[in-house]
C-alpha cells in the first residue's frame, strides 16, 4: 500500500474541505473495496476521507411510500431491517446477500453505489427501483446516476448522503452468485410500483442497465412465462474466467424468470 | 505520526502508527498478538476476524486508524481467567480444526453467529460462515462444533 494520509471528518463541511485541500483524495465508507484496491496499488490517494465519523449519514427510516436508507448505513444493518423488511422484502434480501457477514458488517451502499461495480448488487436495485440518490448538493434520478463501468454522475467533491427508494407494489432480486466473492455474475432486479414496471441488471454488461424488451413485456403480463418470448443478445456483455457472453446472456433470462416468481410470491 | 487508541481485549492501548498500517498488522506487529492470522490478505478468507464493538470485521480490510476509539476482541481475549470460551472448547471438543490455521477467524465468525443467530440450523451455520475458508476442508466438525457451543451459550 503506498502511504497517504488519513482523516476522519465529523461533519459533511469538513470532509468536503478535506477533499478539496487534498491533492488527490479519496472519499472511503466501508473501504470493503477501497482497502483492497490499495493494498494492490490499483490506486494512490494522497489523503482518504474517511466518511465513518459522520453520524448523520447512517439510518434508515421508513414512510408509508419510501424506504430511505443514509449513504454509510452497513449492508447488515439494511438486512436486519425489519422495517425494510416488511416495505421492500427484496431490498433486504439483497443487502443480505452481498460479499459475507464480515463484509456486510463494514459495507455501505453508498459507497457500493459511488464505486458502481459492474458485478455490485445495490445498483441493481437503485435502478430496479427507480430510486433517487441525495447528495451535499442535489438529487439524481437512478437513471441518471450510472454511467459506465465504475463510472457515476457524480462531480468530484460530491459526496453521496442517502439513497430513497420508492415502495413498489412488489419487487425480486435473484442473482447467480461468483461462488468466491459472492459478486454477481449476473443479478436481475424487477419490481411493479407508480412508475411502471423495471427491470435492472447487474453483473452482465460493463455497467448497470435496464432491460428494456423485458419491461415491455412484463408491463402487459407480470409473470415468469411471459418473459419466455424475450430473447437476451449477447453483444457487448462480459466475458471472463468466470463465464461467457453467451451464457450470461442466458442467466439473464432464468434470473429474471426467478425474480418475477419471488415478486410474485 | 498520528496516535491511534482502542482498547483491545480489556486494555487500553496506545501507540503511533502511519495512516496506512491496516488493523492486522497494528495486532500482530504493534501488540504482538499473533493469533490473529493473515491468510489470503484480500478480504476472501476470514482467518483474521476479529470483533470491532462487538461485530465481527476482517482485519486486513481496515485501517487501524478507523478503529481509533473502539473496543477490540481478539482470540487471545475471548478465554476467561484460564477457561476457555464455549466456542473454543466446542472446537477442541468436536475436533474443529486441522491444521489450525483458519481456527481464530472461525472461532470469532461464530460467536458473532451464535449471537445473531442463537437457535440457528446446520444451513444457516454454513452461510454465516460464508467468509471463512478452511483449506484442510473441515468444515463438517466445525459446523458440529458451533451447534455445541450454540447450545453452550445459551442459545
Amino acid at each position: 500500500m503506498y502511504e497517504f494520509a488519513y482523516h476522519k471528518p465529523g461533519s459533511l463541511a469538513d470532509a468536503t474541505a478535506a477533499l478539496n485541500s487534498a491533492a488527490d483524495g479519496k472519499l472511503m465508507a466501508g473501504g470493503q473495496t477501497l482497502i483492497p484496491t490499495l493494498k494492490q496499488r490499483l490506486a494512490q490517494p494522497s489523503d482518504v476521507i474517511d466518511l465513518g465519523g459522520i453520524g448523520e449519514l447512517s439510518g434508515i427510516s421508513v414512510s408509508g411510500d419510501a424506504v430511505k436508507i443514509g449513504a454509510t448505513t452497513r449492508h447488515a444493518a439494511v438486512a436486519a431491517s425489519g422495517e425494510v423488511a416488511s416495505a421492500i422484502p427484496a431490498l433486504a434480501k439483497l443487502a443480505g446477500g452481498i460479499g459475507d457477514p464480515q463484509v456486510r458488517n463494514m459495507g455501505t451502499i453508498g459507497g457500493s453505489i459511488a464505486n458502481n461495480d459492474p458485478a455490485a448488487d445495490y445498483p441493481s436495485a437503485v435502478l430496479g427501483l427507480g430510486a433517487t440518490v441525495s447528495t451535499n448538493k442535489r438529487e439524481i434520478a437512478a437513471d441518471d446516476f450510472f454511467t459506465g463501468m465504475f463510472e457515476t454522475a457524480l462531480a468530484e467533491d460530491e459526496i453521496i448522503t442517502g439513497v430513497s427508494f420508492p415502495v413498489p407494489q412488489k419487487a425480486g432480486y435473484v442473482k447467480f452468485p461468483n461462488p468466491a466473492s459472492r459478486y454477481a455474475m449476473v443479478g436481475v432486479f424487477v419490481s411493479q410500483g407508480g412508475g411502471g414496471v423495471r427491470v435492472a441488471v447487474t453483473g452482465a454488461g460493463p455497467c448497470v442497465y435496464r432491460h428494456a424488451d423485458m419491461e415491455a413485456v412484463l408491463s402487459g403480463n407480470f409473470s415468469s412465462g411471459a418473459l419466455a418470448s424475450v430473447a437476451t443478445s449477447a453483444d457487448g456483455l462480459n466475458a471472463d474466467i468466470h463465464a461467457s457472453a453467451e451464457y450470461r446472456a442466458h442467466l439473464v433470462g432464468v434470473m429474471a424468470r426467478r425474480a418475477v416468481d419471488q415478486a410474485n410470491g | 505520526m498520528p496516535t491511534v487508541s482502542m482498547t483491545v481485549n480489556g486494555k487500553s492501548v496506545s501507540k503511533d502508527v502511519e495512516d496506512r498500517t491496516l488493523l492486522v498488522q497494528f495486532l500482530r506487529q504493534d501488540l504482538g498478538l499473533t493469533g490473529t492470522h493473515v491468510g489470503c490478505d484480500t478480504s476472501q478468507c476470514g482467518a483474521c476476524v476479529v470483533h470491532i464493538d462487538g461485530r465481527s470485521v476482517k482485519s486486513c480490510t481496515m485501517l487501524a486508524a478507523q478503529c481509533d476509539g473502539s473496543d477490540v476482541t481478539t482470540i487471545e481475549g475471548l478465554a476467561t481467567n484460564g477457561e476457555l470460551h464455549p466456542m473454543q472448547q466446542a472446537f477442541m471438543d468436536n475436533h474443529g480444526l486441522q491444521c489450525g490455521f483458519c481456527t481464530p477467524g472461525m472461532v470469532m465468525s461464530a460467536v458473532d453467529l451464535v449471537k445473531n443467530h442463537p437457535n440457528a440450523d446446520e444451513a444457516t451455520i454454513r452461510a454465516e460462515l460464508e467468509g471463512n475458508i478452511c483449506r484442510c476442508t473441515g468444515y463438517h466438525n466445525i459446523v458440529k462444533a458451533v451447534q455445541q457451543a450454540a447450545k453452550a451459550m445459551g442459545g
